[in-house]
């Protein structure tokens, strides 16, 4: 298989055409000559530029290598253009590297647990036919998503935008089959496992639990369909749990048991792994039952924006009217106003919202000016429905997590 | 040649895609002392990219935290006479 080599070769013919254009353009100032080569913004750790590259997972496009096993790759920021991005160009991501083939026809689901009075197995026909079906669109959000843009840097999977996708979910709700397996009133919390695994037993397996409200919202599901395919291999075929407004460490891939639960799970990827420090995000939703002194459970997304047609450091033509795109997300109270500054943050204008798709997918916008020569720095700022909107400082937390500080692209007219 | 062989027993007895394994070959970490104990004991659950992709952002109490989780959280088998050359060689090459 050549395709990692050919993935390199992409990467330095890329950045040898970068400085070529730069050097062309008579821009001597290093800044310039540092553009992204594609694969990452200007500010993640240097050794994570040099190990990204280009490379295909079987039934992908081209996305940015973070990992191979893992596999951890990144959706680049040009495929953000299209309402709902495409199932070959939905980032992956991956704890453990043992990654099982599953046979749809064999595959089961398990529904049990100390509070569960009726537990039950079922196959893929008896999901798809036994309970309503519900279909919203939703972002999956990596809870590391730009950790490595982090300042200082931190440890983990070097994210750059791209950790994010919009689809359109297919599935039944959580809630009518727990309804089914009989849960009662004393379940705390609903836990979730997949097929993955750890290549050595000692390592914790990757299992994650929802607070059983949530587990018991309408808008959870058991999804099968990912823009009207059944999803990919990579993305947690046959069946995945969907979380929406909540990151996407809860929205389990593989899914192959459902433990309700009278007590909190104790596992280190929920004890330990994705907490956030109390009290620093204006988030809402909690998870009492894990709540510790100091930290708790990552819950919602937190509101933020991205531009997605416009290249840092890019060269662009004055005097001509420039249309800048994007999106904006929040934890699922849907965006209320896009706001646009062209000179670094100081005056703002309307950008304008594209079609709503429903408030826990991602909102499209626009916003078009007629650029003086010259250097322009674009910021975009969302705020939602609840009036939450980004920071223009990290507000730094260990892992790397919920950074919505406002994005600053540099262009030249 | 430790890891190589590592890595076809992981393809081997796994199941997982080989593509990208092909990709995980061309790996190089830098020469230097202790690169040989690093890549046979820090292959076995993930690629070494890991420790690539993770430069040069942490200092050496950072490289001993992180070794530290490996085989404290993640189960990795490392000798405790071992450690020292594995931080030593993470900081000299992957350090800040
Ligand atoms: C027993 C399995 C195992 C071994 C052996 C192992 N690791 Fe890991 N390591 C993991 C797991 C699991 C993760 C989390 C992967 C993820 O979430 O993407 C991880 C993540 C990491 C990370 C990212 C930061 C973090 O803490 O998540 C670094 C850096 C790392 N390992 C370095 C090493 C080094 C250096 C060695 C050798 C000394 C090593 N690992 C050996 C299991 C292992």
């Amino acid at each position: 298989m050549s395709s990692a080599s050919e993935g390199a070769g992409v990467k330095n013919n890329r950045r040898r055409l970068i400085l070529a254009m730069a050097g062309s353009a008579g821009l001597s100032q290093a800044p310039w000559a540092l553009a992204d080569r594609g694969i990452g913004p200007a500010g993640l750790p240097e050794g994570a530029l040099d190990s990204s590259e280009y490379d295909t997972l079987p039934g992908k496009q081209p996305l940015i290598k973070r990992s191979w096993r893992p596999p951890n790759f990144e959706t680049p920021v040009r495929s953000f253009n299209d309402p709902y991005t495409p199932n070959e160009a939905f980032f992956v991501r991956y704890h453990l590297a043992g990654i099982p083939q599953i046979d749809a026809a064999t595959w089961r689901l398990r529904i049990g647990g100390d509070t569960a009075e009726t537990p039950l197995e079922l196959s893929l026909a008896e999901l798809q036919s036994g309970y309503p079906h519900v279909e919203l669109a939703a972002l999956c959000l990596c809870s590391g998503n730009r950790r490595g843009l982090s300042k200082p840097h931190v440890p983990g999977i070097q994210w750059g935008h791209g950790a994010m996708g919009n689809a359109l979910w297919k599935g039944v709700r959580l809630k009518d089959v727990l309804a089914k397996a009989g849960i009662t009133g004393r379940a705390v919390e609903v836990a979730f496992d997949g097929a993955d695994t750890a290549p050595i037993d000692a390592t914790p397996d990757f299992v994650k639990s929802l607070p059983a409200w949530k587990a018991m919202d309408e808008n959870t599901l058991i999804a099968w369909e990912m823009n009207g395919e059944p999803l990919p291999h990579w993305n947690g075929f046959p069946v995945r749990l969907v979380v929406p407004g909540w990151t996407a460490t809860y929205w389990m891939k593989h899914l192959t048991s459902i433990d309700v639960r009278s007590t909190p799970s104790a596992g280190f990827w929920m004890a330990q792994a994705y907490r956030i420090p109390k009290g620093r995000f204006p988030i809402v939703d909690r998870f009492v039952s894990q709540e510790a002194e100091t930290t708790t459970p990552i819950t919602e997304m937190v509101t933020n924006s991205l531009i997605t047609n416009i290249r840092d450091q890019g060269i662009y033509r004055a005097k001509t009217p420039l249309f800048v795109r994007g999106v904006a997300w929040d934890g699922g109270y849907g965006i209320d106003r896009v706001e646009v500054s062209i000179d670094g943050g100081r005056l703002w204008q309307a950008g304008v919202l594209g079609d709503d798709l429903g408030r826990f997918s991602w909102r499209q916008w626009s916003f078009a000016f007629n650029p003086e020569p010259g250097e322009h720095v674009l910021v975009a700022r969302a705020t939602n429905r609840i009036g939450a909107t980004q920071t223009f400082d990290l507000v730094f937390n260990p892992a790397g997590y919920h950074n919505n500080v406002v994005q600053r692209v540099r262009i030249r007219c | 040649m430790a890891r190589k062989l590592l890595l076809s027993l992981i393809v081997a007895a796994g199941t997982f895609a080989s593509v990208a394994s092909a990709g995980e070959d061309n790996i190089q970490l830098k020469e230097g002392p202790g690169r040989e104990i690093v890549e046979t004991r820090c292959v076995a659950c993930h690629s070494l990219d890991y420790i690539e992709m993770n430069s040069p952002i942490l200092d050496r109490k950072g490289w001993e935290a992180s070794v530290g989780k490996m085989v404290r959280i993640m189960g990795a088998r490392i000798d405790e006479s071992e450690v020292q050359t594995i931080v030593d060689y993470l900081t000299t090459q992957y350090g800040k």
